[in-house]
C-alpha cells in the first residue's frame, strides 16, 4: 500500500470523518469550535487600525474584535496554519520530477470568462468580499456554521447551510451556465 | 489600542496552529482547495463538498453529543438562531462562494496549495470584513434582532432527543451517498 501522505487525494468521506474527529478534539481538549471567518475581521481591524486607530476604537464591531480582545487569537493561528497545512499536503504529494501545483484561473471560470488573470483576480476579490459580508451577517461561514454548527444541530447553522446551497446553486447556474463559451485549453498556464 | 493585548495566551496559539495545520492538510487532500471542485458542486457535477461536509457533521455530531452526555464537555457552542440574518447572510455567502469558488477556510488553504487567485480572494475577504463592520449597526437592527430565537438547536426547538436527528441524518446520508456513488459509477465508469 502506498504511503497515504504521498497520495494526491483522499476519499472525501475519509477526510470528512477526520474533520469530524478533529472537531471532537477542539471541543473536548481546547473548548473551541472550528471556525475561520471571525479572525478575518480581526485582521481587517488590525490593518485599518494601523492607519486609523481612532476609527477602529469608535466602531463597536471592530473594537469588539480588536480592542476588547486580543486580535491574534486561537482562530487567527488556525487561519494562518491552514495555509501551511495545505502547502505541506501538496508538497508531500509531489512525485519525482513534478513541480508543485500552481493555478491562476480555474477551468470553470476560464470556460465562461476566458483566460485573463486580471479578470479572474478581480472576480475573486469581489467574490471574497461578498462572502465575508454574508458570513459576518450570518454569524459564521462554512466552518463555523457548516461544520461546527451543523454538527451541534444548531438551528442557525442549518438555516445558513440551506440558504448557502440554495443561493450557491442558483448563482453558479446563472454565472457559469449562461452564454457558455467553448472551453479554453491551458487557461491556467498562460499569461 | 490593544486593551487586552495583541496576542492571546501562547497555549491557545499553539493549539490553534496545530488545528489549522491538520485542517489545512485535510482540505487539500479532499481537493476542496480548488475552485473548480466547489463550483462544480454548485453546478451539481461533483459532490465532493457535500460528501466532506456531511461526513464531518455526522461523525462530529456523534462525538460531541456523546461527550456532552458523558459530561466530558460542559455545553455546546451554538450561535444564536437569528433566522433572518442566518438566511440572508447564508444566501449572500452562497453568491460569493460561487463567484470565488472558495470559502474562508478553503480560501486560506488554497493559497498554500498554489491557487494564486485565492490571494486576491482573501484580500477581498479582508475588505468585506471591514465593510461589514461599517454596516453592522444598521444590519443588526434590520436583520439580526427581529427574529432571534437564541441558542436553539433542532433538538431544543422540537423537544426531541438530539439522537433522533443524528441517527436520522446518518441514515439519510448513508442511503444518499450509497445512491450517489452508484449513480456516479454508472455515469463515468472510470472516475475514482
Amino acid at each position: 500500500m502506498r504511503n497515504p501522505f504521498r497520495t494526491s487525494a483522499w476519499p472525501p468521506y475519509a477526510v470528512g470523518a477526520a474533520i469530524g474527529v478533529l472537531s471532537w478534539i477542539t471541543f473536548g481538549l481546547m473548548d473551541k469550535a472550528l471556525g475561520t471567518s471571525t479572525s478575518i475581521v480581526n485582521a481587517a481591524g488590525v490593518i485599518v487600525g494601523a492607519v486609523a486607530p481612532e476609527h477602529v476604537k469608535a466602531n463597536a464591531y471592530l473594537a469588539k474584535h480588536v480592542v476588547k480582545s486580543p486580535p491574534f487569537d486561537w482562530q487567527t493561528a488556525l487561519d494562518l496554519a491552514l495555509v501551511a497545512g495545505a502547502a505541506l499536503a501538496g508538497w508531500l504529494a509531489i512525485k519525482p520530477g513534478e513541480r508543485s501545483r500552481v493555478e491562476h484561473v480555474p477551468s470553470e471560470w476560464a470556460a465562461r470568462f476566458g483566460p485573463s488573470r486580471g479578470l479572474r483576480y478581480a472576480g475573486a476579490f469581489v467574490g471574497g468580499l461578498i462572502l465575508i459580508f454574508g458570513a459576518r451577517l450570518a454569524g459564521g461561514c462554512t466552518s463555523g456554521h457548516g461544520i461546527s454548527g451543523g454538527l451541534q444541530l444548531a438551528l442557525s447553522s442549518w438555516t445558513f447551510i440551506v440558504a448557502l446551497f440554495g443561493a450557491g446553486i442558483a448563482s453558479a447556474f446563472l454565472i457559469y451556465r449562461t452564454g457558455r463559451r467553448a472551453p479554453v485549453v491551458g487557461a491556467s498556464g498562460g499569461l | 489600542m490593544y486593551e487586552s493585548g495583541f496576542f492571546a495566551p501562547w497555549a491557545q496559539l499553539v493549539t490553534g496552529a496545530l488545528t489549522g495545520l491538520v485542517f489545512g492538510f485535510l482540505l487539500q487532500k479532499a481537493r476542496v482547495t480548488r475552485p473548480d471542485v466547489i463550483v462544480r458542486q454548485f453546478l451539481l457535477k461533483d459532490f465532493t463538498v457535500l460528501k466532506v461536509m456531511i461526513s464531518a457533521v455526522v461523525v462530529g455530531a456523534v462525538g460531541i453529543y456523546a461527550m456532552l452526555a458523558l459530561g466530558w464537555i460542559d455545553g455546546l457552542q451554538v450561535k444564536n438562531a437569528a433566522l433572518l440574518g442566518n438566511a440572508v447572510g447564508g444566501a449572500i455567502f452562497g453568491v460569493g462562494m460561487a463567484v470565488l469558488g472558495l470559502c474562508p477556510g478553503t480560501g486560506l488553504a488554497a493559497i498554500g496549495d498554489g491557487q494564486r487567485d485565492a490571494i486576491p480572494g482573501v484580500l477581498g475577504m479582508l475588505t468585506g470584513g471591514y465593510l461589514y463592520a461599517l454596516a453592522h449597526p444598521w444590519l443588526t437592527e434590520a436583520l439580526v434582532k427581529p427574529l432571534d430565537l437564541g441558542k436553539a438547536t433542532l433538538a431544543t426547538q422540537t423537544h426531541l432527543s438530539p439522537w433522533w436527528f443524528i441517527v436520522g441524518l446518518a441514515v439519510l446520508a448513508g442511503a444518499g451517498f450509497f445512491a450517489l456513488e452508484r449513480w456516479e459509477s454508472t455515469r463515468s465508469p472510470r472516475s475514482a
